[in-house]
């Protein structure tokens, strides 16, 4: 066993090394459950009411998409149909987030080579990196599972509940194992962990929405892509309804598998290589690299290879349901009406594609922090100083990075939205339609840009805190838009987010005041956040 | 002549550590300064602050004629830094890397570059990520060397080198400087400085406790003697200017101040002189008395655990 020495002590120092950004992972992911099953429980007081919801979940294909399948009508079916997928994708992010802090980041600093030097197995520290984020999932887990029986819930469905959160951190902790021995950086390694969790959840809505609703009204046959997702898995284990705990074991023999290739590919490849032997390059530079705006493109063009490519797969789905969207609301006056409310006399295609741009429109800022953070990076890692030793001034600097973050955006949601339009439009046969799917995707972008300022400004007021206040701002942002309603979150917290103020274009008729005031916000961010970097010492260790 | 850098009474503080504590550092054209002090003395901060990276919270700087902190990117062009740790793009091969910063500077000599890159026997081709620390320092010692400025600020350039490399780099500067050049050299290697510098400043807890060229320096200290004799040493106890001395059958060995180092000298030919040597103070020996204390502290500390 020489190559698991030394992993629990390797395990106490992560601990300590994460003993705040855990915790407040944790408490974030239990605190959000409780408070949505509370608002369940107060808005569902009767049988009645509850049998709506669930009919009304299973037949409507939008929160199909975003929510899973509808299971049945007792009030913890229905309360974590609403919450289950959320709260998977934030376990999810932390049990990924820890494996690679504790992996790769610690190889790419140079760190693991320190610890590798001591008595300390070849598999300790991936092994270290798994027992950490593991057990964070499973901590999670059964606060949540506390949270729900708290709430008066029977108990084995509240047990399955945090069993398939815990089940579902596990996956991906393995799969940030695998990301991390792949990529050399650890950028890299949590790009690759987030695009199997962006996959994960495109597969699971791909099959929700193609599902049946089944004879009873209130439950929904997924169809078989949703079983390829380990998000999936969790909604069939059907908590508070079936609760099926047989389901466990495909979140069994997927951590395994996944464990099984980390480690394979862990002891193939040397410290600090990835997998990907280094190839050689230019002797020297080609002129388009030698300028501060060449630079930052060739550090900014693959990231956003891969993003175009996520979101214009993310659009080709979203716009090919378009027109199920219609026939549904034929069928189902109920739900018509409902959506109706949101923008009398519109038609329920393009009230859909309002409503699913606002939620890709968050998942994009993703990219816009991403690529800020980058100037972040530069600076902590050393390579901004001697780049500010040149001729470069600090303002020309911001420019070459804040250009490529914008015009980034601008380019996703473009493709996004081009691509919703072109496959709605081969899926209905009517092209006419695709100037008002394209309209709902780039109304979007003055809010993310508006986001984006926010994390410009964070990153020269505060830069050792820019990271986190700007994750936790996109989160804020995630948590007001998909429970802002259900929460009976005050006004004033709902309108913090960027993305409340956004018109629902194309059912609404475009409302400039809240365009301009979004891009107004961004540009005030913008020269604060220039006019500070200008003033302050670069932050870097001594 | 006229000065490259002038600081008057610099001042940082970070929150309550204060990193320059009134640093006062001259240095003039056409020189190579040595910048001496151990790690955490201040050394880093005030080049930073002499590139416009930091800003002082008092004091004076002029840098070439100019403010660092306004003036930084006229007076970049005219300049090329090379710190101590150098980090670089991974996927940048080195090549790339050095074009790149030199010409961010204002523009690569192609001939220069190349003849650098040979000397110093990068291989341009490497991706950055794949360069160990003395690689990625030659990278940035290689660019700095490929372009036309006035002044090298150099940040503990050689930390990473080999002897061999240390030793080429060395001559770089010595024909860069006699070009008309100026280098300010921070270095906790004292036979470094000791052969490269004219002048060198000591830096002690952010402040500069002294400052001048070596010969200057070396006068205020101790030249060590052994010396052989015929008749046993006798009456120079006590003596002024003659320090730690021993005195047995055959000789004296003892330390004495340069200005009696003459007196004392035809003093030891009465007893018949048979061999002497003499060592000159070295730079290490300047060092250690501005830093003995906090050796010695070290040492109690070190005994007593």
């Amino acid at each position: 066993m020489t190559q698991w020495t030394g992993t629990w002590r390797l395990v106490r120092h992560a601990l300590r090394r994460d003993r705040i950004v855990l915790p407040v992972w944790m408490a974030g992911v239990i605190g959000l459950s409780a408070a949505v099953v509370a608002a369940e429980v107060a808005m569902y007081a009767t049988a009645a009411e509850r049998e709506n919801g669930a009919a009304f979940g299973a037949a409507n294909v939008f929160t199909r998409i975003m929510d899973g399948p509808a299971s049945g009508t007792t009030l913890g079916a229905i309360s974590m149909v609403e919450a289950m997928q959320k709260l998977a994708i934030f376990v999810a992010l932390m049990s990924a987030q820890a494996v690679v802090r504790h992996t790769r980041q610690d190889e790419e600093t140079g760190r693991a080579e320190l610890i590798g030097s001591g008595v300390v197995g070849r598999q300790a520290r991936l092994t270290a990196a798994l027992i950490v984020a593991v057990g964070a999932s499973v901590i999670v887990g059964a606060g949540v599972s506390l949270a729900l029986m708290g709430h008066g819930l029977p108990v084995e469905g509240s047990l399955a509940s945090g069993a398939a959160l815990a089940g579902i951190g596990a996956c991906f902790a393995a799969v940030a194992g695998v990301a991390a021995q792949v990529s050399t950086t650890q950028r890299g390694a949590n790009g690759l962990a987030g695009a199997a969790l962006g996959v994960a959840f495109l597969l699971r809505a791909v099959g929700d929405a193609a599902g049946t609703v089944a004879a009873s009204g209130v439950e929904l046959i997924s169809a078989w892509p949703s079983w390829l997702s380990p998000l999936g898995w969790g909604q069939q284990m059907r908590v508070f309804h079936q609760d099926n705990w047989g389901v466990l074991w495909l979140f069994g023999v997927l951590f395994v598998g996944l464990v099984a290739a980390a480690y394979a590919l862990a002891n193939r490849r040397d410290m600090g290589a990835g997998l990907l032997a280094a190839r050689k390059g230019p002797v020297s530079a080609s002129r388009g690299l030698l300028s501060p705006w060449g630079l930052a493109v060739r550090l900014h063009r693959w990231p956003l290879v891969a993003w175009g490519a996520a979101l214009g797969i993310t659009g080709v789905s979203f716009g090919s349901m378009g027109e199920t969207m219609e026939q549904f609301a034929d069928e189902n006056p109920q739900y018509a009406d409902f959506l109706l409310r949101i923008a009398p006399g519109a038609s329920i295609g393009e009230l859909y594609f309002a409503l699913i741009f606002g939620f890709i429109a968050v998942a994009a800022s993703g990219y816009t922090i991403q690529a800020l953070l980058r100037m972040r990076a530069e600076e902590a890692s050393g390579r901004l100083e001697p780049i500010l030793s040149t001729a470069v001034g600090r303002t020309e600097w911001l420019a070459s990075h804040g250009r490529i973050a914008v015009g980034g955006t601008v380019a996703l949601m473009v493709v996004c939205g081009g691509a919703a339009a072109l496959s709605n439009g081969v899926a209905s046969g009517d092209f006419g339609a695709g100037w008002g799917v394209m309209s709902a995707a780039v109304v979007q972008i003055p809010a993310v840009l508006a986001l984006g300022g926010f994390v410009f400004a964070a990153f020269a007021l505060t830069p050792r805190w820019a990271g986190p206040l700007s994750w936790a701002a996109l989160a804020g942002s995630f948590v007001v838009g998909q429970f802002g309603d259900l929460l009976k979150l005050p006004q004033a917290v709902v309108n913090l987010s960027p993305f409340t103020h956004v018109p629902a274009v194309p059912a609404e008729t475009l409302a400039m005041v809240p365009v301009v005031v979004l891009l107004g916000v961004a540009a005030v961010f913008v020269g604060i956040g220039i006019a500070g970097f200008r003033r302050r010492d670069l932050a870097i260790a001594a | 002549m006229e000065a490259a850098i002038i600081t008057t009474d610099l001042v940082k503080r970070y929150g309550k550590t204060v990193a320059l504590d009134g640093l006062d550092l001259t240095v003039s054209e056409g020189e190579i300064h040595g910048f001496l002090g151990p790690n955490g003395s201040g050394k880093s901060t005030t080049i930073r602050i002499l590139l416009g990276l930091l800003r002082a919270d008092a004091g004076e700087v002029t840098l070439l004629g100019g403010n660092p902190w306004r003036d930084a990117v006229t007076l970049h062009r005219r300049l090329a830094y090379v710190p101590g740790d150098v980090n670089l793009w991974p996927n940048l091969s080195g090549g790339e890397a050095i074009d790149l910063l030199s010409s961010l500077r204002g523009g690569i000599e192609r001939k220069r570059r190349d003849e650098m890159i040979e000397r110093f026997q990068l291989d341009p081709s490497k991706r950055c990520s794949s360069y160990s620390k003395g690689n990625r320092q030659k990278v940035a010692i290689v660019a700095a060397f490929a372009s036309d400025v006035d002044l090298y600020l150099l940040d503990e350039p050689t930390s990473g080198l080999d002897p061999l490399m240390e030793a080429v780099f060395q001559d770089v500067v010595k024909e860069q400087v006699g070009q008309g050049r100026t280098a300010l050299l921070s270095s906790h290697i004292l036979a470094e400085a000791e052969t490269l510098c004219d002048r060198v400043s000591i830096i002690r807890k952010g402040a500069i406790v002294q400052t001048g060229t070596l010969d200057e320096m070396r006068h205020l200290t101790r030249t060590s003697i052994h010396v052989h004799t015929a008749r046993p040493v006798r009456g120079m106890e006590g003596r002024a200017g003659i320090h730690d001395l021993v005195i047995d059958e055959e000789g004296a060995t003892f330390e004495v101040d340069a200005e009696n180092l003459g007196d004392v000298l035809a003093e030891l030919t009465a007893f018949g002189v048979q061999a002497l040597t003499s060592s000159p103070p070295t730079l290490e020996d300047l060092f250690l008395r501005h830093y003995g204390d906090e050796l010695a502290m070290l040492a109690g500390k070190g005994g007593a655990s």
